[in-house]
């Protein structure tokens, strides 16, 4: 079957920045998937469960959140919230009988780094092999 | 504050699998603030539960709204807003507001979307704990301010037990002998005398062992 996930990321101002100001033409042209779309924050810590699950409501197959670096995030504890609030939506997910690698943390170094590009690839392939998400359902 | 737990969402999908239009109903009153059913939790719980429908072919409608509080009849009242608009109601309350709109709503459907769990406070973010039982006959006063009936596993009126070691309950190491904290405690402000008499045997009729408990205040009845 042909099929090309929706995968949206949730990344904060300071680790999306660069990726967002560059051209429009610098992430694909370092392979960042089509797939996946950006909405940047002022701070992942300012991320609600959610927002995260109206994602999956509105037709994504993956969600996944870029924060800064554990110990290094701009508003101190920001990123840390984000990762607890990841795991309640993997929780939910499996409340749902739905595959919790659905939802994925990252903490990563600020600006455009090849690490934020090979976590969206890495996204990419793990929801391209879980397949189109169970809550695109049909509805009788 | 009455401190609660939100139910697993397969449960509460399988409660409403007979309804296609459901009034997710929070509370802005103890549940909120334990972070169990107030109006985030609204929110997150109204996209489960579509989701979780979805998820099973189902199509429902999620109206979500929150109530100063379930407890009382000039809240409840507030439903009338909504007539005709759902067919069963979802109610993140604790049980008291639960049994509140069926009291006050003989026609309505109502479920419980959270497990409530017991009376207690915050001491760090993200943790609640036991601390009163509503027993009815509080002797708080003769232990210290620490409840035997509520933070000791026995409720033992004279203790401790055998089963406490270097101030640990037998039934878990993370549980503190409530007893041992209250000797302790005593001690510390030279008030030992309040526990040297033998407490008696406790009457337990008014913990609810009499049967539901009312409470009247002839002074603000009508």
């Amino acid at each position: 079957m042909d099929f090309t996930p929706d995968i949206q990321v949730f990344c904060c101002h300071y680790t999306s920045q660069q990726a967002c100001s560059e051209d429009s033409k610098v992430l694909p042209a370092e392979g960042f998937p089509a797939s996946v779309s950006i909405n940047r924050l002022p701070c992942t810590g300012k991320l609600e469960v959610s927002a995260l699950l109206k994602a999956f409501e509105n037709g994504a197959d993956g969600v996944y959140v870029v924060g800064c670096p554990v110990d290094k995030c701009h508003n101190v504890m920001g990123s840390q919230r984000a990762a607890k609030k990841v795991l309640a939506v993997k929780k939910a997910l499996e409340e749902l009988n739905v595959e919790p690698e659905r939802a994925e943390m990252f903490h990563l170094e600020r600006g455009l780094h090849p690490e934020f590009i090979a976590v969206a690839k890495r996204m990419d392939e793990q929801i391209s092999s879980l397949g189109p998400s169970p809550f695109k359902g049909e509805v009788l | 504050m009455i401190v609660a737990n939100r139910k697993p969402v397969s449960e509460i999908v399988d409660m409403i699998k007979d309804h296609e239009r459901v009034l997710l109903l929070g509370c802005k009153g103890c549940v909120s603030v334990c972070s169990a059913g107030g109006e985030r939790e609204v929110e997150i719980l109204a996209s489960l539960l579509k989701l979780g429908c979805q998820k099973e072919g189902k199509k429902i409608e999620v109206i979500e709204a929150s109530f100063v509080r379930q407890c009382d009849k000039e809240y409840i009242d507030g439903l009338d807003d909504f007539d005709g608009k759902y067919d069963a109601i979802v109610s993140m309350a604790c049980g008291v507001g639960v049994n509140f709109i069926a009291n006050l709503r003989p026609m309505t459907r109502v479920y419980p979307a959270v497990n409530t769990s017991f009376m207690g406070g915050s001491a760090e973010q993200g943790v609640w704990s036991e601390q009163c039982a509503g027993c009815g006959n509080c002797v708080l006063h003769l232990t210290g301010g620490l409840c035997p009936v509520a933070r000791c596993a026995k409720s033992l009126m004279n203790g401790p037990c055998g089963g406490s070691v270097g101030g640990v309950c037998e039934i878990d190491s993370d549980v503190t002998c409530i007893w041992q904290a209250i000797h302790d405690r005593l001690k510390r402000l030279d008030r030992m005398n309040d526990i040297l008499a033998i407490a008696p045997i406790r009457d337990w009729r008014p913990a609810g062992h009499g049967g539901p408990r009312k409470v009247q205040r002839d002074d603000l009845t009508i």
